[in-house]
């Protein structure tokens, strides 16, 4: 079955300059356990067509199902974790008291809370963090205890809006490698938003590259790279095609605005 | 340490402009006594008398200083702290209604806050309403709520305490409407991916974020009471409390227990102002909130 699938989506924001087409016929299929990118330059629509899949955006035309139901049913069923371009963790609770959050709203008992906490702190690499406060975490730790929080609670889906944009190469390199292990231990389908080429080809299995104005899609790549990725693959031949292609699909999409 | 120099310069000019003031305030009561004795006043003579008056237009520092301390400290050591003539007495029975009426303002205030984020219909009526009741004058309707509430039975602390509620409620309504509503668009939206009810939304994000709003409110809510409660007083009767202290002062001019009484309204002020701040500290520190 398809985790995401879109026909002819579009969502025309009404602003006071008149309309702007953030999505227009949007069509796409993303299976269970896909590493799919979205990438594009601002204004593509590849934030509005994250949000759209979590409910948080209703699109104005066309049909989309999330775990083959609506994005609102799917947001209420608890189907996905979104994990924000900022970490966003309340400076008030400790990493521990943030992962739980979720938790507590979503009522699983005090027993369970614990040992969830305990189980994604140790996938992210944070195991002995939970009593700290987020002021005492580094930028790139805080977004590891942001991404622990979307993968405490059973959601198959992961949905990830840029959540690497603020940090630095070095530390990105090494979220990067330690999103896809992840990835790999807990068969997930992530949907990933990202502005960088290299990101968006070493992460993904598919990789689909949007324009702007209107927001549409302007190719689909699906990555031949093995799941198993080291860091050095990003100089293997296969890796720099791929790459190129998405900067040709970039670039054609760009026309003559650029 | 460093702020100690600043404060004691700002403190002795005050108390030169202070003295200063009594010279020129009391000095025609003084010249007027000389004449009627037929004696030449000398410069010295003049500042002595012009210092030590019985009923001053403006007494001197130390004056008031004697008046508080035979009126609080004094009484205290004769074991008469709660006598009807001491300022204790009255400053304990101003804090009450201050309290009281505080702890029903932000009560109220927080109430309205709620309202107005969470209703829409509130948010577009309610406002103005509020803004309204501040402009009308606060002694102009002390009396009517005092005898309006006399009419029904109601008397004592709690007509002072509501007179001291209908000061504070506002900065309250105002800082508390502007901190539930401070979460970013981000950090609801990450309330609503996990399906999160109003309430949770409401205890887990929007009221911690709104703690430093509040603190601020509170200060200004808590002089705000203490000034309700002393307008409170002046209508009653002139029974006891430090508002009850001026009017009887102004009645038969005695400045220096109105005075008295003034400094011991803002020291309690000050006292109340600073709790909060301590609290504040505390609170926001506990959260990783601090400033």
């Amino acid at each position: 079955m398809n985790i995401i699938s879109a026909q002819n989506l579009s969502l025309t924001f009404q602003t006071n300059d008149g309309p702007v087409h953030a999505l227009k016929d949007v069509n796409l299929e993303i299976n269970k356990g896909d590493f799919v990118s979205f990438i594009g330059p601002s204004g593509c629509g590849k934030t509005t067509f994250l949000r759209v899949m979590a409910d948080l955006e209703q699109q104005t035309a066309g049909t989309i199902t999330v775990n083959g139901v609506s994005p609102e049913e799917a947001r209420k069923a608890r189907a996905y974790g979104y994990v924000f371009q900022a970490a966003g963790l309340y400076p008030w609770r400790t990493i521990g008291g943030n992962i739980r959050l979720p938790l507590e709203i979503m009522g699983y008992d005090k027993s369970d809370q614990d040992q969830r906490v305990k189980k994604v702190l140790d996938l992210v690499e944070l195991a002995g963090f939970e009593k700290k406060f987020p002021w005492q975490l580094s930028g790139g730790m805080q977004q590891r205890a942001s991404i622990a929080r979307a993968l405490a609670f059973d959601a198959d889906l992961l949905l990830m809006d840029e959540p690497f944009g603020a940090l630095d190469e070095i530390v990105r390199d090494h979220l990067n490698e330690q999103l896809l292990h992840l990835w790999d231990t807990t068969h997930k389908t992530i949907c990933f938003v990202t502005h960088s080429i290299p990101e968006a080809v070493y992460l993904s299995t598919k990789i689909v590259v949007m324009s702007p104005r209107p927001g549409r899609i302007t190719d689909v790549i699906e990555s031949p790279l093995p799941r198993e990725r080291p860091l050095e693959i990003r100089d293997s031949p296969e890796f720099i095609e791929i790459a190129h292609r998405v900067r040709d699909g970039l670039r054609a999409g760009h026309g003559d605005d650029v | 340490m460093r702020s100690v120099l600043p404060i004691l310069t700002v403190v002795v000019a005050i108390f030169a402009l202070w003295y200063g003031a009594a010279i020129q305030l009391n000095k025609a009561w003084a010249y007027d006594k000389a004449d009627r004795a037929g004696v030449e006043l000398s410069f010295q003579d003049l500042v002595a008398d012009t210092w030590s008056q019985k009923k001053p237009r403006l007494p001197a520092p130390h004056q008031v200083g004697e008046e508080i301390w035979k009126t609080t400290g004094e009484m205290v050591a004769k074991g008469r702290a709660f006598s009807k003539r001491s300022l204790l007495y009255h400053s304990w029975v101003t804090f009450s209604s201050t309290m009281l009426g505080f702890v029903l303002g932000t009560g109220l205030g927080i109430a309205l806050a709620i309202g107005i984020v969470y209703n829409r219909t509130m948010d577009m009526s309610v406002m103005p309403w509020v803004i309204a009741s501040q402009t009308i004058p606060i002694l102009a309707i002390a009396p009517m709520i005092i005898v309006v509430l006399n009419a029904v039975g109601i008397s004592g602390l709690l007509p002072k305490a509501m007179i001291s509620m209908y000061l504070s409620f506002f900065p309250v309504v105002v800082g508390m409407v502007k901190g539930l509503r401070s979460p970013s668009a981000m950090q609801l939206d990450q309330m609503r991916t996990w399906n999160a009810s109003p309430s949770q939304t409401f205890w887990r994000l929007r009221l911690p974020s709104s703690m430093p709003y509040l603190f601020t409110s509170l200060k200004i809510a808590m002089a705000a009471s203490l000034v309700g409660a002393i307008v409170g007083e002046l209508p009653t009767g002139a029974v006891a409390g430090l508002g009850a202290r001026l009017l009887a002062g102004s009645y038969y001019g005695q400045t220096i227990q109105i005075w008295s009484a003034l400094i011991m309204a803002a020291a309690l002020a000050a006292l109340l102002v600073g709790l909060i701040g301590v609290i504040q500290r505390m609170t926001l520190r506990r959260m990783g909130m601090a400033t």
